[in-house]
């Protein structure tokens, strides 16, 4: 098999550099970046907001979803160039009126919607992108849009519970703080 | 009010809820390097070459190594003689993923590009990936030395081929439970740190103390040299507690490159580096009556290793043999098992760890034998459980003595909350409706061995000692700062740990906070596994408060000119029953406790501290009942669980939130095993096809039902606290009941088994190959 494998490389191309210029939790960023770069390495590593997290590498798990203008994306399966021009959310953003919280947030705190709290911010901002389109999604509904992020500690009932619980107590849309 | 069994919010939310959580590979400490493996393609093969120029001419590459650059070292720790694992592959690979080289750069980027830009070449050596391939008569062999791929066997004195013949009746089943990945959302990682005062590797680990132990050894440095920190950990479920090799390897990278090593893996190289579970073979037989009950059982277990034997995973088939009559009063149980090397992944801990297999292969066979007496599976249980008042019972293990249960309440309640027979009535109703889903109904009475704490019962596996230790501190404002040793990965110690002491100290749950994951400020510890934190580290917390409370009593005392016995602790307060008024707040007791001038004289200050290594006099023994019920889609063979209820006996629950939790977690790793997930390989290249979260599927939410949760309890006479642990429950019971639905289901068209996972297609093939529903057993 090793015989006609294909030759690997052996030298990558240089680094292209790029500029990417970004608005992050309201703050506006510029960063210029390898034009390969990630978006949730922009955000993990350039800009140290380490509240995104990455679970996969197949875009399957949604420990990275951040709002990318206010729409749940997978910030593993964007490019930081893509993100030029354009408005992040991270959890770190998220402010609302629970000591600080979102009624997601809340929603999970009061629910157990977390264990090891490494899919939580992933759910907190797929469950934020759902509620900023549907205030009052069933349990169904709640489900569905969540299929896109795994959680290995919960079992999904008592995160389902905690969409639920932020339904009823308003599903606040997400402040930036700057 | 006491805090023990009440619903309180979890401390560690408001940090995991706004990402300010520290998990490994969000710490980047200033000229931190990234390190990178290079991993074999091959599941068996000699290693011809490794080239690494070209790698190393790329800008930022600061170096590659292979294992000659190791070679100061030993192997991996824990392994047995003539098997044991290289930290990076010695001339041979033995499963595809094994490390081979490893790249540092300045950034993963570049790490990247290096680990493509090393050249291996291999000479491939004929593979094994099954039991079946590897103990075969002409089968390649994995380790020259060792001569052959078994590993251990471990006969049985009688193979009760008498008493099962001389039964009235007899059935057997050959069940495969499968290979299974534990998928932690936060696979593996660590960053080292070895400068002028020593290494600090943080780790993403469940027992730190343990790897500190292990790895200062490794290193030949002594313990003081060697911190180990598990910082905020992404689940672990067992693959979190085995000695992969960038642990050993990131301190030596970080020394020689004089930077800190970071490693992140990705899900790709997780799901084939990080120890798998499961994966055994059971050969079962029963002899039993007319009436159903049990008189002989025979299990015959087969494990598959994976490439290198691990120290937990070679003792999986121990546990499993231990339990392998669940909750039934069987007079002949004999147990016999082997492992096996193959060009796997290796196998060790995953939730569970030989108990699930234990238990779904006994409630597996009694659905067989319900099936062939013609009786309802509910009561087939009820004629055989162990009843109530024989604790503690003895089983067909010296070692393994079952501390308290009421298995037939468990059962009642569970069949209760299912709603038994109107679902049975319904089933029965059903069946001539060629439009309606197939209904079934499964059952699993389940029982597992937990609180490894015995003395004795975790050295087996290469650790220090099987106590845990907590240590109180009292701080000068009344405050408390508790130490474990057991050190979390979601399980919620910082909140259940402080309800216990919270209670036993009268101090505010506000005002105590956890510490554990350190080596440099935990004295000693031993892990969380095998469900032990509450009923080991718990009870260490408890016991370690009120001895510091008795102490503080004596200042409290000394302080009120007041008899120690006068004195309740109520209100953050000591107050003198009877003297209404007449207190002093916890505050100024440990305010003075620090102050020689103000305490007894048999009290120094600072004596408000207690260190405590909780030893266990025996195992604790969770049990439960479930139910499952499902529909099944005619057409197309698609599973649908309607109804999940789960009834468990836990001993004290110190958390009910928290302990649903564990029990819901639990259960869909168990749905998932018995519905989504295998690891497969392709059998004659070894090559895993199920190396990411593509390929394997680790449900999400709408693939999962809702639970319904009841409880009994029966207390565990053998920790302070009563309890028994939960963390493993729900993945030991779940597998047997959805799959006990599922041939329920079925049984209409003669179908007495079906394997895990049990797939849409293979539901489909069983109605399309059964040529008319047979009639109905009930
Ligand atoms: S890390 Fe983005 S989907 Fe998994
Ligand atoms: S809380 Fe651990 S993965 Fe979701």
């Amino acid at each position: 098999m090793t015989d006609d494998a294909p030759a690997r490389p052996t030298s990558p191309t240089p680094a292209r550099l790029v500029d990417v210029a970004s608005t992050v939790n309201g703050r506006e960023t510029r960063h210029r970046l390898d034009a390969r770069t990630l978006l949730v390495h922009l955000i993990r590593e350039h800009e140290r907001l380490t509240g995104t997290h990455i679970g996969c590498d197949t875009s399957n798990c949604g420990a990275c979803t951040v709002l990318l203008d206010g729409e749940a994306i997978k910030s593993c399966t964007v490019l930081a160039v893509q993100a030029d021009g354009h408005e992040i959310t991270t959890v770190e953003g998220l402010a609302g009126p629970y000591d600080g919280f979102t009624a997601v947030q809340e929603g999970f705190r009061q629910c157990h919607g977390l264990q090891c709290g490494y899919c939580t911010p992933g759910m907190v901002m797929a469950a934020t992108g759902l509620l900023a389109v549907n205030s009052d999604p069933s349990e169904q509904e709640i489900r569905a849009s969540l299929e896109g992020n795994i959680c290995r500690c919960t079992g999904y009932q008592m995160i389902v519970d905690s969409v639920r619980w932020a339904a009823e107590h308003g599903s606040d849309q997400p402040n930036t703080t700057g | 009010m006491s805090l023990v069994g009440a619903k309180v919010l979890r401390k560690e939310d408001p940090r995991l809820l706004s990402g300010t959580g520290t998990f490994v590979d969000d710490l980047s400490p200033p000229r931190c390097a990234f390190a990178a493996f290079v991993t074999s393609t091959e599941a068996h093969a000699e290693i011809v070459s490794i080239d690494a120029r070209a790698a190393l001419k790329i800008p930022g590459v600061l170096g590659v190594w292979t294992a000659a650059d190791f070679a100061d070292h030993p192997d991996l720790p824990g392994g047995l003689p003539d098997l044991e694992r290289p930290a990076l592959a010695r001339n041979i690979v033995r499963f595809a993923g094994e490390p081979v080289a490893v790249v540092v750069a300045d950034d993963r980027y570049l790490a990247a590009d290096a680990v493509a830009a090393v050249d291996v070449q291999y000479r491939d050596l004929p593979v094994v990936t099954t039991i079946e391939a590897a103990t075969a008569d002409d089968a390649p062999v994995l380790f020259a030395n060792h001569g052959s791929n078994v590993v251990t066997v471990v006969p049985t004195m009688d193979d009760l081929e008498r008493q099962i013949s001389r039964c009235d009746d007899r059935a057997s089943l050959h069940l495969v439970n499968q290979r299974c990945a534990a998928v932690p959302i936060e696979a593996v990682a660590c960053l080292a740190d070895w400068g002028a005062d020593g290494l600090t590797l943080w780790a993403t680990f469940q027992a730190p103390h343990h790897l500190r132990n292990y790895l200062a050894t490794w290193l030949d440095i002594p313990q003081t040299q060697c911190r180990v920190v598990a910082p905020d950990v992404g689940g672990g479920f067992g693959s979190k507690i085995v000695w992969y090799p960038e642990f050993f390897l990131a301190p030596l990278l970080s020394k020689w490159t004089r930077r800190p090593v970071k490693f992140a893996q990705t899900r790709t190289e997780a799901m084939m580096q990080m120890a798998h579970g499961r994966d055994q073979v059971h050969d079962l037989d029963i002899g039993f009556d007319r009436d159903g009950t049990i008189r002989a059982l025979r299990v015959v277990i087969s494990q598959n290793l994976g490439a290198y034997p691990d120290p937990t995973g070679v003792g999986l088939a121990v546990l499993t043999s231990w339990m392998a009559a669940g909750c039934y009063r069987i007079p002949d149980v004999s147990t016999s098992f082997r492992t096996v090397v193959t060009n796997t992944t290796p196998v060790a801990a995953y939730r569970g760890a030989g108990r699930p297999e234990a238990a779904y292969s006994i409630e597996r066979m009694i659905d067989l034998v319900a099936r062939r007496t013609g009786l309802d599976p509910a009561e087939v249980r009820r004629r055989n459980f162990i009843k109530p008042g024989a604790f503690p019972y003895e089983t067909h293990n010296e070692p393994v003595v079952y501390d308290s249960g009421d298995f037939p309440a468990a059962l009642d309640e569970c069949l209760r909350l299912v709603r038994y027979d109107e679902r049975r009535a319904e089933q029965a109703a059903r069946a001539d409706d060629p439009d309606a889903p197939l209904l079934g109904i499964g059952l699993s009475s389940w029982l597992e061995i937990a609180g490894f704490g015995p003395n004795g019962s975790l050295e087996g596996f290469g650790h220090l000692a099987s106590w845990e230790s907590a240590q109180v501190r009292i701080q000068p404002d009344g405050s408390a700062i508790v130490f474990a040793g057991s050190s979390p990965h979601g399980q919620g110690h910082e909140t259940t740990f402080a309800q216990i002491a919270s209670d036993e100290l009268g101090i505010p749950f506000d005002r105590i906070q956890l510490r554990f994951g350190d080596t440099a400020t935990v004295l000693q510890g031993v892990g969380t596994m095998g469900s032990r934190g509450v009923p080991t580290a718990g009870s260490a917390v408890k016991v370690a408060s009120s001895r510091v409370l008795e102490k503080a009593k004596k200042v409290a005392a000394h302080l009120l000119e007041a008899a120690e016995a006068d004195l309740e602790v109520r209100d953050n307060a000591f107050n003198v029953r009877g003297s209404p008024g007449k207190k002093v707040g916890w505050g100024e007791v440990a305010w003075a406790s620090f102050q020689p001038l103000s305490l007894p004289p048999e009290l120094q200050a600072g004596s408000l501290e207690e260190r405590l290594f909780q030893e266990s006099p025996n195992f604790s023994y969770p049990s439960g009942a479930y139910a499952c019920v499902v529909e099944i889609d005619r057409a197309t063979g698609a599973i649908d669980i309607v109804d999940m209820v789960l009834v468990d006996d836990c001993g004290t629950v110190i958390n009910p939130l928290l302990a649903e939790g564990q029990v819901h977690g639990g259960v869909a790793q168990g749905i998932a095993q018995a519905l989504f997930e295998a690891v497969v390989y392709e059998p004659d290249s070894g090559q895993p096809i199920t190396a990411n979260l593509l390929d394997y599927l680790v449900p999400s939410a709408p693939d999962m039902p809702g639970y319904t949760a009841g409880r009994i309890t029966t207390l565990c006479p053998n920790n302070p606290l009563g309890a028994k642990g939960i963390g493993e429950s729900g993945a030991v019971g779940a597998p047997a009941a959805v799959v006990n639905a599922i041939v329920d289901a079925l049984a209409p068209f003669g179908v007495e088994h079906v394997d895990m996972p049990v797939t849409p297609e293979k539901v489909w093939r069983l109605l399309h190959d059964a040529t008319a529903p047979e009639r109905s057993h009930r």
